[in-house]
């Protein structure tokens, strides 16, 4: 018996992986092997480990890394779900106009952005100003460099990851299932939540996995954003490397950060496999 | 445990669907009584599902009244209407297995557990699934998930269900056999049932009574032999089936008969109709079946029989049928459908045949552009 013939098309992928390979995948190796393994002695590596995870600092970036994280998960879902459905539902202008709004800040430099909401979030921004003027409030809200300007910051720019992934799930949802739902006696409520619901589930696990995952690694928004006690483990990193010049904790922290990612995509990997093979 | 279901009666008073300048749907008007099969037939595009759409409460009804029961429906949403649904493409959830899903319209009226459990199981009982209750939709065949719709439609026994084109996605074979069961519950429930469906034999097959819409109105509404038999116009006869329709003008009309004469020569007899008066242009119809083949030239026409001689032109077989294309000498050509029977030599093509069949069987209809 022959084999099926060789996959040629497969070869499309190598140029893409090639440059991935030599400017991403090497870089990052070499940097862990030199600086943990070359320039310090093997076994002092564990004790390294041990003080840099242990340490204050790194504590309580973990504990504010992962509370951000969190809460931009859960305020991009709780904004990005109405907006994925009223899209998964229309056609035409609006559903054209609604995309373009939530596209076009995807193609716009988190920097840019983020000075964007800095001047209208600061103590004499637009906000504050428009709250002063219309004597809603007495004095201006702290609505920067705190946890709430980093929330508004990241919610913004991940919102997009949010709405698109839900956005395909919905889609993917037969209208006339719902239409069956009322037809068979559920009332607006129910309908959603026996069936909608459901079946967009794994939309909302995948979004909100994209989310946190994005949102561990996030730099520039709570840098520029966030107070002085708001320092997440990027910053850390950061930190690590500009100022202290230690390499190695810097190292060890970026590890952490990889390996949390690394956990979450193939939790997320998991869980989008169960559903490919259950639709089979 | 059966028992006689309260109403049902469903009142159409001139249903309407306006899309745009487009009356999609224009006064459609019907009475159907307690426990009647009704159809709604017609060709893609004709409002059949928008008029179903406005009884099920999911399309406005922009005039008219919907009534149930002597009750006004007509703004009522769909969840409070009480029908029960099997939808196009039988929409099961499939997120959940066969006993959740039928179970869903009951558990949305809140039922008890007690209830919910007995009366899906009557309800899977009724439609042969309840070996299956623990499966999911995805595992079911096309026939299976029909069933499963069905039993979700009736198991909080509606005293009205409403179809739209459930066998649409069905193989022939299996269509016959879930034509059967359909009607033997809709008639062991006696629940009223307004289908759709393009389908003619099987809303023929199904129906007590068939409305035939076409753009939007109503052509025909009557039980199938009527109106198979007695069409009242070009469409219906076409459309119900295959139709000869002669080209003529009406020479006289009376009880004893319509007199009328075909393009090209021929006198022929139709059935007595109202309405139908000398120097009318208009067709004469007659069903391929009615008609028989025998030899040209043999003893002189039969009294209220009618006679055309012509020659054939094709023979097709279609097995419990041969169909046969004659051609007249006027042009006109007739179709001519003669069961297969065995013994005897059937006419072949090119033999000069007469084409007889009794006057009754034919009726005038208005002319129509084709």
């Amino acid at each position: 018996m022959r084999g099926a013939p060789p996959d040629r098309s497969v070869l499309l992928l190598l140029p893409a992986l090639l440059i991935l390979a030599l400017i991403f995948l090497l870089p990052l190796l070499w940097f862990f092997v030199r600086t943990l393994l070359v320039e310090i002695e093997p076994a002092k590596l564990p004790a390294l480990f041990a003080s840099v995870l242990s340490s204050r600092p790194m504590r309580i970036a973990l504990v504010t890394t992962l509370w951000i994280s969190l809460v931009v998960t859960a305020v991009t879902l709780m904004l990005g779900y109405p907006l994925a459905y009223y899209l998964a539902s229309r056609s035409g202008i609006r559903f054209s106009l609604v995309i373009f709004c939530v596209i076009v800040p995807y193609f716009t430099s988190i920097i840019v952005r983020t000075y964007a909401w800095m001047v209208l979030l600061g103590r004499n921004g637009v906000v504050n100003q428009l709250l002063l003027g219309a004597g809603l409030v007495a004095r201006p809200l702290p609505l920067l460099y705190n946890l709430l300007g980093v929330v508004i910051g990241m919610t913004y720019v991940l919102l997009p990851y949010m709405v698109l992934t839900l956005y395909a799930a919905m889609k993917g949802i037969d209208p006339s299932l719902l239409r069956a739902a009322r037809g068979l006696g559920a009332g607006r409520f129910y309908a959603f939540r026996r069936v909608y619901l459901p079946l967009s589930l794994h939309g909302i696990v995948s979004g909100s996995l994209i989310v946190l995952i994005v949102s561990i690694g996030f730099f520039i928004t709570p840098a520029l954003m966030g107070g002085a006690g708001d320092v997440t483990v990027a910053m850390l990193v950061e930190r690590a490397i500009e100022i202290l010049i230690d390499w190695p904790s810097a190292a060890i922290m970026s590890l952490v950060l990889l390996a949390a990612t690394l956990v979450l995509y193939a939790l997320y990997g998991r869980l989008t496999d169960v559903r490919a093979m259950l639709e089979a | 445990m059966l028992t006689a279901r309260a109403g049902g009666a469903i009142e159409m008073r001139r249903l309407t669907k306006i899309y745009g300048a487009e009356r999609v749907v224009d006064g459609f008007e019907a009475r159907i009584a307690a426990g009647e099969f009704f159809s709604l037939l017609g060709p893609s595009g004709s409002g059949k599902t928008t008029t179903l759409m406005m009884v099920a409460g999911f399309a406005a009804i922009d005039e008219g009244e919907l009534i149930v029961d002597g009750r006004d429906l007509s703004a009522v949403p769909p969840e409070k209407r009480g029908f029960g649904m099997v939808f196009q493409s039988y929409a099961i959830f499939p997120h959940l297995d066969v006993f959740e899903n039928v179970a869903f319209p009951l558990r949305a009226r809140g039922a008890p557990k007690e209830r919910v459990k007995e009366r899906v199981r009557w309800a899977l009982d009724l439609v042969q699934l309840s070996h299956l209750a623990t499966r999911h939709s995805r595992q079911l065949s096309g026939g299976q998930q029909q069933r499963v719709a069905i039993a979700r439609a009736i198991v909080f026994e509606p005293s009205i269900v409403l179809m739209d084109e459930p066998l649409g996605a069905l193989d022939k074979n299996l269509r016959y056999d879930m034509q059967v069961e359909i009607k033997e519950i809709q008639q062991r429930l006696g629940m009223t049932v307004i289908y759709v469906t393009h389908d003619q034999e099987e809303a023929m097959n199904l129906s007590d009574r068939i409305a035939i819409l076409n753009r939007g109105r109503i052509e025909q509404m009557g039980a199938p032999r009527d109106i198979y038999e007695h069409p009242a116009n070009a469409f219906t006869a076409r459309f119900l089936g295959e139709a000869n329709l002669l080209r003529g003008t009406v020479l006289e009309g009376g009880a004893g008969g319509t007199y009328f004469r075909v393009e090209g020569g021929e006198v022929l007899i139709a059935r007595p109709q109202d309405k139908v008066e000398g120097g009318l242009a208009a067709q004469l119809f007659v069903r391929p079946e009615k008609l028989a083949l025998s030899a040209p030239h043999g003893e002189a026409v039969q009294a209220g029989r009618n006679r055309l001689i012509g020659r054939v032109r094709r023979v097709s077989f279609l097995g419990s049928m041969v169909r046969y294309a004659v051609e007249l000498a006027s042009g006109a050509s007739l179709m001519v459908d003669a069961p297969n029977l065995s013994g005897g030599l059937p006419p072949a093509v090119g033999d000069e045949v007469a084409a007889t069949w009794p006057a009754a069987d034919s009726s005038i209809v208005e002319a129509d552009a084709s």
